[in-house]
């Protein structure tokens, strides 16, 4: 036999730097626009939001531990393996429905996104951080620190470009992330995670669920272990009793810009802590 | 001194490693909710031996440690405490003014452990004097050198001393599984233990990496089964040493009941020994009872 076999890739879900098929095992079809089918996808549960936050509370600490410097190095990475996967990216982009010319420029738009918020990892704390004057003998700083983990609802729309700068937000400062996409957006999702996961970031550091945002974002916002949400790619009309969830452990609302590049996008998923020291001679 | 014993004692018996490990691994399937959840989540509790075994434990550490384990989660009055805590013998006196009155008993590791390599004499005053200062259980580790060496005789003989230094107290005979090397000898090596006088039989100390499995479980439970066909004697199982979670610990509860009946399933014949079990469980609860995952934000930190 002289003809090669097509060997399509399976979409799975990226946990804790692992790549498993939903404990549920189910799937969804994702087509593209004329209805054919691209692949079945994983649909994540909400057992696989509970295993995907124990993996980024795992990472957490350690890798908010990290010098900054190292993890704008390792978010610069992530931008070298998508640089050298360029074409699947494209690729992907294209068979979604995105055209050759806008899925060139959103994967260009992608690459460069890590590189700029890669270059943030070592300025968040000169630029949002102060020493307050106080009426006293003391110096008093306020300095940002992470919040720890957030739970993303990825934008549909641009599908590779949104969750990148999303992403790259979140994770920049030391928080880690579950996001979740969904439809077909999944496919440049995980095509992502495939990225992330050569790019020495610590597994759990990124995980990625795809499936349904309106059965996984009751269980993300009552979920008290998760410390931010990102509801940027949230679906629309939300039942508001869904939200209020989110109060029960006082986790941070985000509300940002579904391709943002700005340091208050950083600044979205980090605490303020004051310190007082006193002067002494 | 000769250890004598008229029961049956067969040591031949070799072990379907294939069948034990699928056996094992078909016990691990069952879907447990909602109510049943509740009650194997309690029933964990209140099997538990809530143990540290650090040289870093101090009295304060473990008069905390003791507060948690009579009431594990002072919010919810429903959790049961657990079974015991499980010490060092230097704590021993704290652990029994920190748990007087409250039903929850005293563990303490004895004998060299987690060794069990040095002189019998020294062990036993070890163990004798554990006894003296209050400890209602003691772990003590089998002299795995012995056994390795093939010096049955010897090993019967220690623990059977053993067994009359603890005088009133129960005495636990920690195998340490992983250093035994196969299930034929785990099998023998519960043999030899109960027929010299342990009260339980032990997986490990916690002391090495390869720690309780539910195969060496069902192992030594399919041992202690065919001990009582034998003999008519009742021996308890400890598991312990790498039970983190609810779902392993339940794991556990199906494995015993499945083999040994649910008469086993209480804490004077089965018991869990964990340090960090115990959180994971209470979040287990925390779940049940409000609906939400909860987190190690709402827990002790221990």
């Amino acid at each position: 036999m002289n003809e090669h076999l097509p060997v399509d890739k399976t979409f799975k879900l990226f946990i804790g730097g692992a790549f498993p098929r939903s404990e549920s095992g189910r799937t969804f079809a994702v087509r593209d626009a004329k209805g054919a089918l691209l692949a079945n996808a994983s649909q994540a549960s909400r057992k696989d939001l509970r295993e995907a936050v124990r993996a980024a509370r795992g990472a957490q600490e350690s890798w908010a531990g990290r010098t900054a410097y190292n993890r704008g190095q390792i978010l610069y990475r992530a931008a070298e393996m998508m640089e050298a996967r360029r074409p699947e990216f494209v690729s992907v982009l294209r068979q979604i429905g995105v055209t050759p010319k806008a899925a060139s420029k959103q994967v260009d738009q992608a690459i460069d996104r890590w590189v700029w918020y890669a270059g943030w990892a070592d300025k968040t704390h000169h630029i949002l951080g102060t020493v307050n004057p106080v009426a006293g003998p003391y110096f008093n700083f306020t300095f940002p620190e992470p919040t720890g983990v957030v739970g993303v609802m990825a934008p549909d729309e641009p599908a590779l470009l949104g969750l990148v700068s999303r992403l790259a937000a979140v994770i920049v400062s030391g928080n880690t992330a579950v996001a979740v996409v969904e439809g077909p957006a999944s496919l440049a999702a995980i095509t992502l995670a495939e990225v992330l996961a050569t790019s020495d970031l610590p597994g759990g550091v990124v995980n990625l669920l795809t499936g349904d945002k309106n059965e996984l974002l009751p269980w993300m916002m009552g979920h008290l272990d998760i410390n931010a949400v990102d509801l940027t790619g949230a679906p629309k009309d939300l039942d508001p009793t869904i939200l209020e969830e989110a109060a029960v452990n006082v986790k941070r609302t985000v509300w940002g810009d579904s391709t943002a590049e700005s340091p208050y996008a950083i600044a979205d998923f980090l605490e303020m802590k004051t310190v007082w020291h006193p002067i002494g001679k | 001194m000769a250890c004598i014993t008229d029961k049956p004692l067969s040591l031949a018996t070799s072990v379907d490693q294939v069948a034990l490990e699928a056996r094992a691994k078909s016990l691990t399937t069952r879907s447990i909710k909602t109510t049943s959840k509740r009650a194997a989540l309690h029933l964990s509790i209140r099997c538990m031996d809530l143990t540290t075994l650090e040289g870093a434990d101090t009295p304060g550490k473990v008069a905390s440690l003791c507060q948690k384990a009579t009431r594990p989660d002072p919010t919810n009055l429903d959790v049961p405490p657990v079974a015991a805590v499980c010490v060092y013998p230097e704590m021993v006196d704290y652990a029994v003014a920190a748990t007087a009155g409250t039903g929850v008993k005293v563990a303490s590791v004895a004998g060299a452990f987690p060794s069990g390599l040095s002189r019998l004499s020294i062990r036993l005053d070890d163990i004798a004097d554990a006894v003296a200062r209050g400890a209602h259980e003691i772990d003590i580790v089998l002299n795995r050198s012995a056994f390795l060496t093939g010096d049955y005789n010897l090993v019967m003989d220690e623990v059977a001393a053993a067994k009359e230094a603890c005088g009133e107290a129960h005495l636990k005979v920690i195998l340490e599984t992983g250093e035994l090397g196969g299930y034929d000898q785990i099998r023998r090596a519960s043999m030899l233990s109960m027929h010299a006088g342990a009260d339980f039989i032990k997986t490990s100390t916690g002391k090495i990496p390869k720690a309780s499995t539910l195969p060496v479980v069902l192992c030594m439970a399919e041992a202690i089964r065919d001990h009582a066909d034998a003999t008519g004697e009742i021996i308890g199982l400890k598991a312990a040493g790498g039970i983190r979670t609810a779902k392993q610990a339940w794991h556990y509860l199906v494995v015993i009941g499945e083999t040994l009946g649910t008469d086993w399933l209480t804490p004077d014949l089965f018991r869990l020994g964990a340090s960090s079990l115990l959180n994971d469980v209470l979040q287990q609860l925390g779940k049940l009872d409000t609906g939400r995952y909860s987190g190690p934000d709402y827990v002790t930190v221990d």
